[in-house]
């Protein structure tokens, strides 16, 4: 590593921030594209499963609520994707990647949403597990990211809230409502255990070596496990995992491990709905391709 | 085109940078902005300027050491000593 380089690195692990027009080594602009891109490919492929509900949203307000998060979940990606562009890679080619099954995103929209109970359990927890990534990310060594997280951080605690009612209006119903939660988590829990990623010790993480990250993945789901186990169980809820408990001394959460081998085929294209979603992707954009002429060619 | 918002939260508030939208035209420039920033009601105003627009500077080299700017260049505490000093003997001679 160059002198330069080796300088960068100590500032950003003392905690220092990084400007777009700030000098950067290769890597690092370069890792940091990847990071963010796929966050917001994440975001723009994570509507797809909850958009299949806003036509069989129980009520009215469920489905305007419905429609409200999958436009602060599009508005995220529109975010990211213009601080992914500030650093060299364009909005277009980000798209590219994505429908053409080039690029990543997250584990959880691959699966399917089964039943309006997969609706609360996601916005309550996928959106929960997402929360306690992007918090993370307030403390990124790039600023311009870290910036607008925070706007991010503060429109997905809406999400959970409305999660939360779903699930918690459907535990207060009948046995069948309260079935329909129970089946939806022991479909998402798996999913959700590999979400944070497998436990790879911080300091071999690159991402948190260049500090785009501020926390290891095992950090990340111990959290997630905090805050949330209880939440469930005091429900009445089943965690599927029998294996599941929290070390009193210690205070470290034990559970089965995660299925690696399921996350690293996900989100490489193989997931019960990876196709049809990048599918979907792509005709959503052939279909207002024109919207894009039009408008372009009028504002030039 | 890129848009830098900046969004005012209440009034009397400074106005402070809340990010970039791209968009085609002011037209689009404007809506964008108000969903991106104004949607659930979270700030009083916005400025939606054109990135080109925008002056930067950055680098702050003081040449001259024009120290009387700054903090630093005012050291009181031996000059009031010495003050005080003197204060004291005239009064002791006087009486
Ligand atoms: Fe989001
Ligand atoms: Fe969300």
């Amino acid at each position: 590593m160059e002198p330069r380089e080796q300088a960068f690195l100590e500032y950003v692990q003392g905690g220092g921030q990084v400007e777009s027009g700030d000098w950067m080594p290769d890597d690092y602009r370069a890792k940091l594209i990847k990071f963010i891109e796929m966050h917001g490919n994440s975001e723009l492929m994570g509507v797809l499963p909850e958009r299949e509900w806003i036509l069989r949203a129980p009520t009215l307000q469920r489905k305007l609520a419905l429609t409200a998060k999958v436009q602060d979940e599009v508005g995220h990606a529109q975010l990211i994707y213009r601080v992914v562009e500030d650093l060299g890679k364009p909005r277009e080619q980000c798209l590219e990647d994505l429908i053409s099954g080039r690029a990543k995103f997250h584990n959880v929209f691959h699966y399917p949403t089964k039943t309006w109970g997969d609706v609360g359990v996601i916005a309550w927890l996928v959106d929960a597990a997402a929360i306690i990534s992007q918090k993370a990310l307030l403390k990124c060594s790039y600023a311009p990211y870290a910036r607008i997280m925070k706007k991010i951080c503060w429109e997905e605690s809406f999400h959970i809230l409305h999660g939360r009612d779903v699930v918690l209006t459907l535990m207060n119903g009948s046995d069948a409502q309260r079935e329909l939660v129970q089946e939806a988590l022991d479909r998402w829990w798996g999913p959700l255990m590999q979400f944070h990623g497998n436990p790879i010790r911080a300091e071999e993480d690159p991402m948190y070596v260049w500090r785009i990250k501020s926390q290891g993945n095992e950090d990340a789901r111990q959290q997630f496990l905090d805050g949330y186990v209880p939440q469930i169980w005091e429900l009445g809820l089943t965690v599927p995992d029998a294996n599941l408990r929290k070390d009193e001394k210690t205070g470290v959460w034990h559970y089965t491990e995660p299925d690696w081998d399921e996350l690293r085929s996900v989100v490489t294209g193989h997931g019960p709905r990876s196709q049809e979603r990048l599918d979907f992707r792509r005709l959503a954009r052939e279909n207002s391709a024109w919207v894009r002429q039009t408008v372009l060619a009028e504002a030039a | 085109m890129v848009y830098e918002v900046f969004r005012q939260e209440r009034k009397g508030q400074p106005y402070a940078h809340a990010g970039a939208i791209a968009a085609p035209d002011q037209a689009f420039a404007e809506a964008y902005a108000r969903e991106q920033y104004g949607r659930r009601g979270e700030s009083v105003g916005l400025w939606v300027v054109p990135r080109q627009a925008i002056l930067e500077v950055h680098d702050f080299v003081d040449e001259l050491e024009r120290n009387y700017h700054r903090v630093d260049g005012y050291s009181l505490r031996d000059k009031l000593k010495e003050a005080r000093e003197r204060a004291r003997t005239a009064a002791a001679r006087d009486r």
